[in-house]
């Protein structure tokens, strides 16, 4: 039995969840200590699931089975194929910063520091052992190849996200203390019914797949390995009108995580009334869930119906990307800006997913890490901008950069990576994207490239808006500068962006063979199988014709 | 001509005329039967001041017997390869009645514990009292209760009225004729009746809802007797297998007396139709729950934590056996009716908990709503569907228990603070007991890694295998509303400022804190762990005929 290393990776954090709880109210510091030393804990444990996968391995590496709850064909099946890798490697990587950027955010704002009633009332230590718990739970996300196991943690992890987007916020809120807790208890109460309500479909779609495997195949199983061996071998045949529900009933679920227009309101209002941090984490890591479990669980599971629903599919990815730029052109507040833009680029991965294309799909995996990366640093210097000036508007600034160049110039290159500009790493995957939807779907590819244009201008008036021009806010004009500890945790992230926006190859390198078995899978149906799929390289794809992938009629 | 006596007893088929009871397979049941009379004994002899300790011993001790006993039979085979009908055709000992008993004990001696708390209620005359009336026969607020109350006077005849009421439950689940049935009805609801009207602070809500609960009670026994009449008129006999084998016109041995009526199908379904009309109304499923709410509320709080978790199980282990010891014959023709009732309690429970103001209300309807779930793992008709149901039971009654208790704890000077308005911002002042309160919720709600969840999974599980996909759409649909109102507890105690006025959390002793620990632990190992349970409903699955 070898080291059981995905598991103890989502194990350290939950630990440090615990720990951090438990320590005493006046002990704050060595809380934040504790919480951030277990994330980095972490980060090395996912640094070493990265170092031990293999990319010219088997297609889950590190695997892990044990019987759980057997009468429900449940087995506690982890297994991280490249594109899980990479994702555990993004949570664990973002969990430091995000814990870093809100050290002080759940403290007592000074005057009230005396107030509370009671001993057992600790926000910090709430605040960071919640981030753990969320990272603990999205690490099996990524990690279960079991459906069940991820349904378990996909839903549960809406808990502690709920307390974080309701119990924490802005310090200071444009609307007054009561109109801001009341918002973000709105906020949150939205965000857990859409996410809840879309993991309740899922769950009798979760039923009905456990219907089906039972009665074709003797034994319940939500084991994907399982069924993807007894589905080659033919013994299990979804009928195609089941596969199609069932696959509408994940879909759900995960359009709703991801979010895909028209299930997205929930985001701004998420990330609007949530911390600069926890926007990161809902944003770069929680949503994420969502993209991730798309390309495994709908593409790996029901390719038929993938294949059928691609046309709306795509069509709803492109609105999204359209609507959310467009919006987020239109936005007054900060935070709500960049979660439109969020929208929009969320609208991109999912193109690039249902494009079926290798480019599109490995260009969609690239795109969830790079854009988790970028919208990090983005939300959290805006964050540090936020705290300074107590207010989210775009109008309470205007001229930063004379004040606080370094923190305009952080903000600029978080922005810049937003719109995707060659030499930061987005500007790579956007591209695959395009690139691969484009091969199959030309029209598709040409709208979604109206989505790059709209980001230079959302991020640019931005920029202009709030950093350039004269001072006029006397606020503003006492700005001080990134701190230290801020400087700290936007340093490494626009590193890494420049980094990988030069040498993506140890990236491509673990998601290319991954999405070649996702490819594959959906693939296993055609009806011609023209392709040799194995031997496609990274560039080298050649789509056979178009309408073969568009239309529902192959069974 | 034969006289046609009471030859029902018999009726169920030769190996059963022995004329003998099996003492030993009724010993759960005889020993908490047993222990009421000796309660009763107690409270006449015994002087007032050891009353309380002598009573909560006994009942402790006699529960934990009757469950030893339980588990006795269980390990000797009685639940699987042995199981046998005793008492001369009218009880079954199998697998079912066996859980059901089981889970019905452990519920309550953990009620019990709540029922014995006497840390909550402030100590006014000297003597610590708990939550029930001082001379429940005084009128309220008269002359006698002051006296009564001065005096520290408590009302110590609730340790057997609740062992009673055990004992009939345990006997409701295993009953094996439709006359065994209608009498464990009367047994565990006339000291559920009493039990609801004893509460110490609102005496008038508390004996409206004990007088509601007793006329439409009364109404539903009367339907579950008159349905009896008709079963037997159709059958001969109200043996369980007696009249499944004659519904299958195996039996085809006409009584002379009945030729009239035997084999009239009117009769069959219409008296049918009556007695699982009986059952509904105990289990509170839509259109017989108008008294759930009502009583509730008004019933002093660890009897509706008791009553909410017991009669369930109870009703719904008396429901299954009927559906597919009796009726299955009888499927195609109950089925439709029930998926109808299911979606109806699913729905509706839901629907009105969303108004509700008043957390025990709310819990009231929520118990509705899991009515119709597990209504839905009992139309399955399958074993799966048993089982489901089984543990859905179990998962269900140690949450519900620990919720009620919670509730005991939330208090202001006007007794238990039950208005939600409350509620506001109790996670500020007392965290623990608030994230305990949230636990439960989110079980109920059905949030994984919670018992909540893995009951739901397994009786929609059952329900989809059972070919009633459309059934798991509407509870899941039922789920997401239920989540709703569940939330807004949740949102009310965490993100609310506390109210200046509002309630205080009263420290209890060791009994709740250890009954609401129970009901954390159970709702955790079952939601993470179920496995093992799951296999022993799982063999429990099987009703003897």
């Amino acid at each position: 039995m070898s080291f059981p290393l995905l598991t103890t990776t989502a194990v350290v954090p939950a630990l440090g969840a615990i720990a951090t709880a438990a320590v005493p109210a006046a002990r704050r510091t060595a809380a934040k200590w504790l919480a951030f030393l277990f994330s980095l804990a972490t980060l090395g444990l996912a640094a070493a699931v990265l170092i031990r996968f293999d990319p010219d391995g088997a297609r889950y590496q590190l695997t892990e089975s044990h019987a759980w709850i057997a009468d429900f064909g449940v087995r506690y099946e982890l297994g991280a194929d490249g594109i899980g890798a990479v994702m555990i490697a993004l949570t664990a990587l973002l969990i430091p910063f995000i814990i870093g950027a809100g050290w002080n955010d759940a403290d007592p704002a000074p005057g009230e520091e005396e107030e509370t009633e009671n001993k057992r009332w600790r926000p910090t230590q709430g605040f960071f052992a919640l981030i753990l718990a969320v990272e603990a739970m999205v690490i099996i996300s990524f990690a279960a190849t079991d459906v069940f196991v991820f349904y378990i943690f996909f839903e549960a992890m809406l808990i502690p996200m709920y307390f974080l987007i309701g119990g924490f916020g802005d310090r200071a809120h444009a609307a007054g203390e009561a109109e801001g807790a009341k918002q973000r208890s709105y906020a949150a109460v939205k965000f857990l019914l859409y996410n809840l309500v879309g993991g309740l479909i899922m769950l009798a779609a979760v039923i009905g797949l456990f219907a089906v495997t039972s009665d074709q195949l003797g034994e319940g199983t939500f084991s994907l390995q399982e069924i993807a061996r007894a589905r080659a071998s033919g013994e299990l045949d979804i009928a195609t009108s089941t596969e199609r529900l069932l696959f509408l009933g994940f879909f759900f679920a995960f359009a709703v995580k991801a979010p895909l227009w028209p299930l997205h309101t929930w985001l701004p209002n998420a990330m609007g009334e949530s911390t600069a941090p926890v926007a990161v984490l809902i944003t770069a890591v929680v949503d994420k869930v969502g993209t991730f479990a798309m390309l495994r669980f709908c593409l790996g599971l029901f390719p038929g119906a993938s294949d059928w629903a691609t046309p709306v599919v795509i069509a709803l990815a492109l609105v999204s990307i359209v609507y959310g730029a467009l919006l987020a052109v239109g936005q007054r507040d900060i935070k709500r800006l960049i979660a439109y833009a969020s929208i929009s680029h969320f609208g991109f991965i999912v193109l690039g997913v249902f494009a079926m294309t290798s480019q599109g799909q490995g260009g969609a995996t690239l795109y969830m890490v790079f854009h988790g990366i970028s919208t990090a640093a983005l939300m959290l210097v805006a964050g540090f901008l936020i705290s300074r000036r107590g207010s989210r508007l775009i109008a309470d600034y205007g001229g930063v950069q004379k004040v606080a160049p370094v923190l305009a110039g952080t903000f600029l290159v978080g922005g810049l990576a937003t719109l995707s500009l060659p030499g930061l790493a987005p500007f790579i995957s956007e591209f695959l994207v395009l690139v691969g939807t484009y091969s199959r779907y030309p029209a598709a590819g040409i709208v979604a490239t109206a989505g790059i244009v709209l980001a230079a201008l959302y991020v640019l008036l931005l920029y202009q808006r709030t950093m350039t021009g004269p001072v006029k806010d006397e606020q503003v004009r006492r700005l001080p500068d990134l701190r230290v500890r801020e400087l700290a945790v936007v340093a490494p992230l626009i590193a890494l962006l420049v980094f990988l926006g030069v040498f993506p190859k140890p990236l491509t390198e673990m998601v290319d063979p991954a999405v070649e078995h996702t490819l594959s899978d959906v693939q296993k149906k055609d009806p011609k199988p023209q392709h040799p799929t194995a031997e496609q390289g990274w560039f080298d794809y050649k789509p056979a014709a178009p309408a073969e992938h568009g239309g529902g009629e192959h069974e | 001509m034969t006289v046609p006596s009471a030859a029902w007893t018999l009726a169920a088929g030769d190996e059963l005329k022995a004329p003998d009871i099996e003492y030993s397979q009724l010993l759960p049941t005889l020993i908490v039967l047993g222990a009421a009379a000796v309660g009763i004994v107690v409270e006449a002899f015994l002087p007032r001041r050891s009353r309380y300790v002598t009573q909560v011993v006994l009942s402790l001790v006699a529960l934990a017997a009757a469950f030893a006993a339980v588990i006795g039979l269980a390990a000797g085979g009685s639940a699987t390869s042995d199981a046998q009908i005793a008492g001369m055709g009218a009880i079954a000992v199998d697998g079912p009645a066996l859980f059901l008993q089981g889970t019905i004990l452990l519920v309550a001696l953990v009620s019990v514990f709540v029922f014995a708390e006497r840390r909550l209620e402030p100590v006014a005359h000297g003597a610590p009292v708990d939550s029930f009336a001082a001379q429940p026969a005084s009128v309220p607020g008269g002359e006698g209760e002051q006296q009564a109350t001065k005096a520290g006077w408590t009302t110590t005849e609730v340790f057997p009225l609740l062992l009673f009421a055990v004992g009939g439950m345990m006997i409701f689940p295993a009953a094996n004729d439709l006359l065994t049935l209608f009498i464990a009805l009367e047994v565990f609801s006339l000291p559920l009746y009493m039990l609801c009207a004893l509460a110490r602070r609102r005496r008038l809500l508390s004996q409206e809802a004990a007088v509601k609960y007793f006329l439409l009670g009364a109404f539903s026994s009367a339907f579950l007797l008159f349905g009896t009449a008709l079963l037997y008129g159709y059958a001969g006999t109200v043996n369980y297998s007696g009249i499944a084998r004659v519904i299958s016109s195996a039996d085809t041995t006409t009584d002379p007396v009945l030729a009239d009526t035997m084999g009239n199908d009117a009769l069959l379904l219409i008296g049918g139709a009556m007695v699982i009309m009986g059952l509904l109304f105990k289990v509170g499923a839509v259109p017989f729950h108008m008294w759930t709410p009502d009583v509730y509320q008004g019933a002093p709080t660890p009897v509706t934590g008791f009553m909410a978790a017991a009669t369930k199980v109870a009703a719904f282990g008396a429901l299954l056996r009927l559906l597919y010891v009796v009726l299955p014959g009888l499927r195609w023709d109950w089925r439709p009716v029930m998926w109808g009732v299911a979606i109806l309690t699913m729905l509706a429970g839901a629907i009105v908990a969303i108004t509700q103001t008043d957390i025990k209300r709310l819990l009231a309807y929520s118990s509705i709503a899991h009515a119709g779930f597990l209504l839905a793992g009992v139309i399955a008709t399958s074993e799966d569907g048993v089982s489901s149901v089984l543990f859905y039971l179990g998962a269900y009654s140690f949450v519900t228990l620990g919720a009620f208790a919670v509730v005991t704890l939330v208090r202001d000077a006007g007794g238990e603070a039950t208005h939600l308005s409350k509620w506001a911002g109790l996670g500020r002042r007392s965290p623990l007991l608030a994230a305990v309160f949230a636990v439960f919720l989110l079980a109920f709600a059905g949030i994984p890694l919670t018992s909540g969840f893995a009951g739901k999974f397994a009786v929609f599980k059952a329900a989809a295998e059972g070919g009633a996909g459309a059934l798991v759409v509407v509870g899941v649909i039922a789920s997401a509303i239920a989540a709703f109102f569940y939330l807004r507890v949740i949102v009310l105690m965490f993100f609310s400022e506390p109210q200046p006025d509002g309630p205080s959390v009263a420290v209890p002793s060791a009994m709740t804190t250890s009954a609401i620990a129970i009901g954390v632990a159970v709702t955790l190992v079952l939601g993470v762990a179920p496995q093992y349970f799951l296999d022993l409903a799982g063999h429990a699955g099987v009703f003897v005929r």
